[in-house]
């Protein structure tokens, strides 16, 4: 376009050409300074806790060890732990996708009548809150103690998707689509499944990954809620492992030195931390442009 | 975030007629009233009948009596908490890490925006935000997690400090360090992540501006400061309003996995606060009140803010 126009046409300034310089090389440092601690993470997962105690891992792993992995993979803890995390993010993110969607369709919905003072209603919620003991008796009073539920249904929805999906409905479905639609004696629901749906998809793939990644990582709502083990998310057994330092007594009860015990739950601290986010690293490069785009969506008309 | 403001039909002068025309039209939609129906169950289920549960603020809850059933206590409870000595602390720790946070949290993103925006080799500049972006997807636990195990005795940071010949400092167990580690590893989860809001706005940017100011022989520094900055400050302003309003909510999560017994004294805030005294101890009300406390605190900033921003640059919420 005219920017590469530009480019060819005016040659940089040499105030411009040191401008460039610092600039690549500020941002090469920022890089650095995200990735390694990722990568050293990585290297140490996989280094014998020895090299790491003393120092010696910095570029690449020391000594290579699996045993951390081997023996996070062996706890009945974690698994429980991943398998319960996949239902409840399979199945919050159902309830809020379908929830946010349907509700954002028909508030971008001109003709609804009152949408200003529901939209009013649900933006308010954003600002001032009952808190958390309020709605700790709620929850509780509802019978939701102790099950899935209680990770699931006081998330049910995000104002923020709400508006980001409503301003995507806004932008993209064209009026005339509707009253084509109607002139054909289509419904609205109708509409709304076999038309924007369908139309929609890059907004319902940004909803579906900002709240599957939301409930992946959740751990609070289930410290609040849940006093069962058996129904624990992934997110809370690391809590315990990472910040208790309950290195699962499981995992290295067969150790009889304190010192060895206490090398090796350093090991399975760098692997879990792996562990919990392989799920996220695998997808990231698929659907980093989708997170950006909702981001984007959500922004720009403000 | 601005309720779009619009002008309704010509409304029907006619009372009567106009509001049988109103029937008519949610009759019309009753499809669409269905979509809202479960997100405004939530909304009340979840929202707004916790906000009138605020009254056991006000009340002694006794479990068995319920909130309606419990005797009422006036102030009792905010009297509690404001006599109380841990008071000014929480103030202090709350407000100081929020404030802090938003001091140097909010202009880094668009430091790195108008970075990146500058890079011209677009696969670079791509590989950049892949990379900056990617710490945003670590659970809160996890980056606790590393935290801990990077800034323990013998971990990362402290074999670095050894080789440069410094002595080892234990990080977790000094409150003077918890608001740098607080802070630093969310400038570190969040830049990029906040930065995609501000490159958007720069990609708005129209070509022409930029032409027009290297025909005038503007260098790429000002047209940073005169093209770039006027371009994102309506971003700008809206997203700090947005945070100041949320200046007292901040972090719950991870304040509360970096306490240990020892960083304490800085560590302690509001929102941990109310959830050891409410849930783990089970004082409902005088929990509730403080919460609520907090609440309005919250609200008052916002409308504060708002009307600040809105007399000094037209921007505002509302």
């Amino acid at each position: 376009m005219s920017l590469l126009a530009m480019k060819r046409t005016t040659r940089r300034s040499k105030e411009d050409k040191v401008f460039d310089l610092i600039n690549i090389f500020l941002v090469a440092i920022m890089v650095i300074l995200v990735v390694y601690p990722l990568y050293f993470i990585v290297i140490a997962s996989i280094s014998n806790p020895n090299m790491i105690y003393e120092g010696k891992v910095w570029f690449l792993p020391k000594e290579i060890t699996f045993e951390g992995y081997q023996r996070i993979f062996n706890d009945s803890k974690i698994w429980l732990g991943y398998k319960n995390s996949i239902i409840y993010t399979f199945v919050g993110t159902i309830v809020n996708v379908s929830f946010t969607l349907m509700a954002a369709y028909a508030l971008s919905r001109r003709d609804l009548y009152g949408r200003n003072l529901i939209m009013f209603l649900f933006l308010f919620t954003m600002f001032f809150s009952g808190g958390l003991i309020p709605t700790y008796l709620v929850v509780k009073d509802l019978g939701l103690l102790n099950t899935m539920w209680a990770l699931i249904l006081p998330k049910a929805v995000a104002v923020w998707n709400v508006i980001v999906a409503r301003t995507y409905f806004q932008t993209s479905i064209p009026n005339e689509l509707l009253e084509a639609a109607k002139m054909d004696g289509c419904s609205d629901a109708k509409f709304f499944w076999k038309i924007v749906v369908p139309l929609s998809k890059p907004i319902v793939a940004v909803m579906v990954l900002f709240y599957a990644v939301g409930h992946w990582n959740s751990y609070f709502d289930a410290l609040i809620y849940l006093n069962n083990e058996d129904l624990y998310p992934l997110q809370l057994i690391l809590r315990n492992i990472l910040i208790q330092n309950e290195a699962s007594t499981q995992m290295i009860s067969d150790l009889d030195s304190l010192a060895a015990k206490q090398r090796v739950s350093e090991l399975i601290k760098y692997g879990v931390i792996i562990v919990a986010s392989i799920p996220l690293l695998i997808l990231y490069p698929f659907v980093q442009k989708y997170f950006v785009k909702g981001v984007m969506i959500g922004g720009i008309k403000g | 975030m601005k309720a779009e403001v619009r002008t309704l039909p010509p409304l029907d002068t006619h009372a009567k007629a106009n509001k049988k025309l109103q029937f008519k039209k949610i009759l019309n939609n009753y499809q669409l009233y269905l979509f809202l129906l479960p997100a405004l169950i939530y909304f009340i289920v979840f929202h707004y009948y916790p906000m009138y549960g605020v009254v056991i603020a006000f009340k002694d809850f006794i479990a068995t009596q319920g909130i309606m059933g419990s005797p009422w206590v006036g102030f009792k409870h905010f009297e509690r908490f404001f006599d109380s000595y841990q008071f000014w602390t929480l103030i202090k720790n709350t407000l100081g890490l929020s404030g802090l946070q938003l001091i140097i949290g909010f202009p880094l993103p668009i430091i790195l925006a108008l970075m990146m925006n500058q890079i011209r080799h677009e696969k670079y500049k791509r590989f950049v935000q892949t990379v900056v972006y990617a710490p945003h997807f670590i659970s809160v636990v996890v980056l606790s997690g590393m935290i801990y195990v990077f800034f323990s005795n013998n971990g990362l940071i402290n074999n670095m400090i050894t080789i440069f010949g410094g002595d080892s400092i234990s990080f977790m167990s000094k409150p003077e360090w918890f608001k740098p580690l607080y802070i630093g590893s969310s400038v570190w989860q969040e830049t990029g992540w906040a930065a995609i809001i501000y490159l958007a706005a720069l990609a708005g940017v129209s070509p022409e501006l930029h032409e027009a100011a290297v025909m005038d022989g503007a260098s790429k520094w000002h047209r940073i400061l005169h093209v770039d900055i006027p371009a994102i400050m309506p971003t700008a302003v809206i997203l700090l309003i947005l945070s100041v309003g949320n200046m007292m909510n901040i972090g719950f999560e991870k304040a509360y996995l970096l306490q240990t017994p020892l960083n304490q004294p800085a560590a302690e805030i509001i929102p941990t606060y109310v959830y050891k005294l409410g849930l783990q101890q089970a004082q409902y009300s005088f929990a509730a009140a403080v919460g609520l406390f907090n609440a309005i605190i919250n609200l008052i900033l916002l409308v504060a803010v708002n009307k600040f921003a809105k007399k000094l640059s037209g921007q505002g919420l509302w």
